[in-house]
């Protein structure tokens, strides 16, 4: 505990930095996700090539893909835009798999019924799609969220400044304490991230609340949740 | 571009290739610690991940438990650990057992969830043991959801056995982090090629793997589920529906 306390700045700039590499990837990753899941399944013959095809970069190993970054971004090496469009890349191959399943349950009956009512594509989207796709989609970002801030400390070893610093340092100096500290922030970020984001589901979401635990609606959102990972 | 092409020339150099420090070797620590890692995991997380699906019990534990750990930074972990015990292959090779846990004790457990309790009902009711049950209703229809699991632990080891060489040398990161230290980049891009065609292939041979493990029975149903189009897909014009008459 004497490590933390005599590093607390350090370790709160680190925090604020890890946060800042963390969220945009997040945001964009989700803001990209809906609409291509929205296309895979508009179009029948596109659902199986554009899932599968960005269901695999998710399998690229980060450190690799952070060391693509630069020839491909033609930015400098030590950049954090590196890591963060990486990052990006992940959540979209996370997410839109989740996208394309959270829309794809929307009751047929329901979106027929809109478009009875005289909704046309576009308000059906954002007023009946949307909204009740939601609790999946939901699930979706808990899991990139979690992700994304785990992943974001393997940009310190291409020398992106995150909260992995405290490992690299912690271990080229021989102090666990400050690689535990370490760990214990980006926990907490996940943790809190995570309450955010469940906070936004019940503001956003007042419906999905009055669900019971036991329907397969929900069924469905574990399933999402327990989608695999790679680091 | 240029440079991938010398990446792919460092792949391609017979120098890099072969010996104790070759990329052959290499590779083929990286292997070991997946595959190593991986099966110690899968001792320890399939009976648990059974138990808790055939019984029910411990379930929210496993829930929060494997969504969990998908937050733990596993640099931090192999750092600790090799802070730990020091440098050698055991501590890159526990944590990555410690990251392959949680995805498969979900497949294992999601796997047995997954079997419809009217199938388990209707095996009881012909009589089977409980034992009969697991070992010929749950396990094989379950298969897939663990092989999934097992996908996510290997792809997700093999990924991270890469970041083995920061505590401890060996595996294919070796190659990428002499690469960054002594700026040869076409090192560093070539490992960084090997790597990614490692973790494709390796979810290829899953994928297929995962597929070919589906009971004959399931496979069938699947079929006739194809086949069997509702009635009322599309809107009946002019006549009058008559349900349930």
């Amino acid at each position: 505990m004497n490590w933390v306390s005599s590093n607390l700045d350090l370790v709160w700039e680190l925090t604020l930095a890890h946060i800042a590499l963390s969220v945009p990837p997040i945001v964009v990753g989700f803001l990209l996700s809906v609409p291509i899941g929205w296309i895979a399944n508009r179009f029948r013959l596109t659902r199986g090539t554009i899932l599968v095809v960005l269901g695999l970069l998710y399998t690229i190993p980060s450190l690799p893909l952070f060391i693509f970054m630069p020839l491909i971004l033609g930015t400098p090496l030590l950049s954090s835009l590196n890591v963060s469009v990486a990052l990006t890349i992940y959540a979209v191959a996370l997410m839109v798999r989740t996208a394309a399943d959270g829309l794809a349950s929307v009751d047929k009956d329901v979106l027929q019924a809109a478009s009875a009512m005289g909704y046309s594509g576009w308000q059906r989207f954002w007023r009946v799609e949307l909204p009740l796709s939601g609790p999946v989609l939901l699930a979706g970002l808990r899991v990139v969220s979690a992700s994304t801030v785990s992943l974001a400390t393997i940009g310190s070893v291409v020398g992106v400044t995150s909260l992995g610093y405290l490992f690299i340092n912690g271990f080229q100096r021989n102090i666990p304490a400050e690689v535990v500290s370490g760990i214990v922030a980006v926990l907490l970020i996940a943790v809190v991230f995570d309450l955010l984001l469940v906070l936004l589901g019940r503001v956003t979401l007042p419906w999905s609340r009055r669900e019971r635990t036991g329907s397969p609606r929900s069924a469905r959102q574990r399933t999402a949740l327990l989608a695999g990972g790679v680091s | 571009m240029n440079l991938l092409l010398d990446g792919i020339a460092w792949i391609l150099d017979p120098a890099n290739q072969t010996g104790p420090s070759g990329w052959f070797a290499r590779l083929g620590e990286q292997l070991a610690y997946t595959f190593g890692a991986v099966a110690i995991a899968a001792l320890i997380a399939v009976p648990l991940g059974y138990l808790v699906g055939h019984t029910g019990r411990g379930r929210d534990i496993a829930v929060s438990l494997s969504g969990g750990f998908r937050a733990l930074p596993s640099l931090g972990v192999l750092i600790l650990l090799g802070l730990g015990l020091g440098i050698g292959f055991k501590a890159p090779l526990l944590t990555f057992v410690v990251l392959a846990v949680p995805p498969i004790l979900a497949g294992a457990y999601a796997g047995f969830e997954a079997v419809d309790r009217r199938t388990i009902d209707a095996a009881r009711a012909v009589g089977m043991t409980e034992s009969q049950v697991i070992r010929k209703v749950e396990v094989p229809l379950g298969l897939p959801l663990l092989i999934g699991g097992l996908r996510s632990a290997v792809l997700q080891v093999v990924a991270t056995a890469t970041l083995a060489a920061y505590v401890s040398g060996g595996a294919l990161g070796a190659f990428i982090f002499a690469g960054v230290a002594t700026r040869d980049y076409a090192q560093t891009l070539g490992a960084s090629i090997l790597v990614t065609t490692l973790a494709l292939v390796l979810e290829g041979i899953f994928a297929l793997l995962q597929k070919l493990v589906v009971p004959r029975g399931v496979v069938a149903k699947e079929l006739k589920d194809v086949r069997a189009r509702s009635s009322r897909t599309r809107a009946v014009m002019g006549t009058p529906i008559r349900e349930g008459k």
